[in-house]
């Protein structure tokens, strides 16, 4: 946006001052990140720089906190936790979101607006009240500290994004292309994954990630449901700097930035494909 | 009889009614039988029951009332996909994210066919559309026209011995449409194929069809081959809707067999052909079609009723001239003549007298 030769002072002005609040948004939204990066190489057990890491003395950086984390059982344990509830929730939540959210978007369906709200209430009811909620209904079936107790918890947290994402895909879809393939011999389940599916996949996985990032990072509802066999990443963080304060929590951190920088590049990149699908659809 | 015309009739709607709320009814009580081989187009301005009729001959709408056959088997509760029968639609739906040959494979998939023969048959349907070359294309590569072939070729793939098209032409430019109508035509009769066409564009249907059902209001006005529907419409509906028209209101005089006179509202009194007028006294629409009104006295019967026309307008379109004239209290009065040698060119202001063969002037309905 380059700035007109025809621009009065006034708009020189503010088109300056718009760029300096941008960065001011910017670096606040990421400094807290990124300063972590370098802490998390500390040769000391300190949370601080010290004077060695302000030198830019290779002895003051190590990777003593990594390798703590990768072989300490405090944080392998939990590692494992998070990487076998997430996944598991996830695939609940896109399962059962993206079959609502097709659900909802036929015409007959009666109620629309109340199921949608009911469906999306976890997103919007406090996560402590949800999780207290959850607590005194899974005691009584018996799913509470258990592994699928846990799973079956964080899947109804993710539904709710499955279903918005899914569901803002679905508007941009073309309801005579299944009209067609019905026309082309093909029933229902046949036409939902060779036509639907794909067109909608974009929609669908980034509920996906969004369900995942929702349980990987979760920690008041499993501090709720799970017993100490369910304690995952974020547990495990939580009580690493109440009880602990252990460097160690930020080389998990700097892992979990990681993991999430390159899920939502994964996610650009499906996005872009099908930008390029639809770019070329007929209008 | 009942049963000779159960035997030639393949497509068969039988007091079909249709209605979306309960209260109104969109289609009917539909009678329409449709033969073998034919090409049936319904045409008729919109929300006049055209596209829920082809839509419940697909089956993605389901009838109120009545019965719809095909080959003579009941297929009101037949879903879509087990109908067998091919759909060319308004937007095209290609499958955007598969290829032309994946596109075309689609319903062959669907059928499981073998590789071989597969591929024999999608090359046979791109050749007959003229589009060999573009198999591995994405849809979104290709420009309308070519689009349109696909769709073409994807509906007549699978070999349907019907086809359903819901205005596949309405998105193209009318150089591209035209081309397209013949070559549609040509390749519904090489193949014999059967075919329900719905549009909107009269043109479209007279040039195309073996008989097109005028469709208003939820019912078939008429239903004939292209020439009587034009020459001979049988209401003011279709008269208005089929190409131009002339019409002026006025009363019955006199009414003998095939002939009738009719007093214009203007005191003038015209020679007409009953249509749909029963008796003297009655109230009229006469319409006459603006290439048949005559200025050469010479060509009309003895004792012809003539009018007084004063010219408003010329327009010189070319092979065609197009007089505006005042005839009757109708300043909107249309005459069309050819451009021959002999033929006056008409200044405005001018006075003349017209009429015409009382079987050009049809006495239809006051509606």
């Amino acid at each position: 946006m380059a700035l007109p030769v025809y621009a009065s002072t006034g708009q020189r002005v503010w088109h300056y001052a718009f760029r300096v609040i941008c960065g001011l948004i910017f670096f606040y939204l990421i400094a807290p990140i990124l300063v972590i990066i370098p802490l998390s190489f500390n040769a000391q057990d300190f949370f601080t720089f010290t004077p060695e890491m302000l030198h830019l003395d290779p002895a003051g950086y190590s990777l003593k906190h990594y390798h703590d984390f990768f072989n300490n059982i405090d944080w392998q344990l939990p590692l494992w936790n998070s990487l076998k509830i997430a996944p598991m929730a996830t695939l609940i939540a896109v399962a059962l979101g993206t079959l609502a959210a097709v659900g909802l978007s036929q015409s007959h369906v009666p109620f629309k607006g109340a199921i949608m709200a009911i469906l999306i209430s976890p997103m919007i009811v406090p996560l402590i009240i949800s999780a207290a909620g959850m607590y005194f209904f899974y005691s009584r079936i018996g799913l509470q500290g258990t592994y699928w107790g846990v799973v079956l918890a964080h899947a109804a947290l993710g539904i709710p994004f499955v279903i918005i994402t899914v569901t803002a895909t679905l508007v941009g879809f073309d309801k005579s292309l299944t009209r067609a393939a019905s026309s082309l011999g093909a029933g229902p389940l046949r036409t939902f994954w060779k036509v639907q599916m794909p067109l909608i996949l974009p929609g669908v996985v980034s509920g996906a990630l969004f369900a995942f990032i929702t349980s990987f990072d979760e920690v008041v509802v499993v501090l709720f449901m799970g017993a100490a066999g369910q304690k995952t990443l974020p547990w495990q963080m939580f009580t690493g700097l109440r009880e602990q304060i252990s460097p160690t929590i930020l080389a998990a951190a700097v892992v979990l930035i990681a993991v999430s920088i390159f899920m939502l590049a994964a996610l650009e990149m499906i996005r872009r494909r099908n930008e390029r699908l639809r770019g070329l659809t007929p209008a | 009889m009942v049963q000779a015309q159960r035997d030639s009739a393949f497509v068969q709607f039988e007091r079909v009614q249709k209605s979306y709320d309960g209260q109104t009814l969109v289609v009917k009580d539909l009678n329409l039988t449709v033969p073998k081989g034919e090409f049936l187009t319904m045409l008729g301005p919109s929300g006049s029951g055209k596209t829920t009729t082809l839509m419940m001959l697909a089956g993605f709408e389901t009838a109120t009332h009545g019965q719809i056959r095909l080959n003579g088997r009941n297929i009101n509760d037949v879903p879509p996909h087990k109908r067998g029968i091919g759909m060319v639609f308004q937007n095209y739906a290609l499958f955007p994210h598969m290829s032309v040959a994946e596109n075309l494979a689609f319903p062959l998939d669907v059928r499981s066919l073998g590789k071989a023969e597969k591929e024999q048959k999608v090359k046979r349907a791109l050749d007959m559309v003229q589009m060999g070359q573009f198999a591995n294309r994405r849809p979104g590569q290709l420009s309308g026209g070519q689009q349109q072939r696909i769709a073409l070729a994807r509906a007549l793939v699978f070999e349907p011995e019907l086809v359903l098209m819901d205005e596949p032409l309405g998105a193209l430019d009318k150089q591209l449409r035209e081309h397209m109508q013949f070559e549609i035509k040509h390749i519904a009769d090489s193949l014999g194929i059967t075919v329900v066409y719905v549009t909107h564009d009269q043109t479209e249907a007279l040039t195309m069809s073996d008989r097109v059902a005028v469709f208003n209001d939820g019912v078939i006005q008429q239903l004939a081959p292209p020439d009587e529907l034009y020459e001979a419409p049988m209401n003011s509906f279709v008269a208005r809707f089929i190409g131009e028209n002339n019409t002026m209101t006025g009363v019955v005089t006199a009414l003998d067999g095939s002939r009738c006179v009719v007093r214009l509202d203007s005191g003038d009194e015209i020679d007409a052909k009953p249509v749909n007028v029963a008796k003297v006294g009655e109230r009229t629409k006469v319409s006459i079609r603006p290439e048949r009104v005559e200025t050469n006295k010479a060509r009309l019967r003895p004792g012809a009723h003539t009018l007084t026309a004063r010219v408003e307008e010329f327009i010189y379109m070319g092979d065609m001239f197009r007089t505006r004239l005042s005839v009757a209290g109708n300043s909107n009065f249309i005459m069309k003549t050819r451009n021959a040698p002999d033929q006056v060119r008409l200044e405005p202001g001018a006075e003349i007298e017209i009429g015409w063969l009382p079987e050009d002037c049809r006495a239809l309905d006051a509606a």
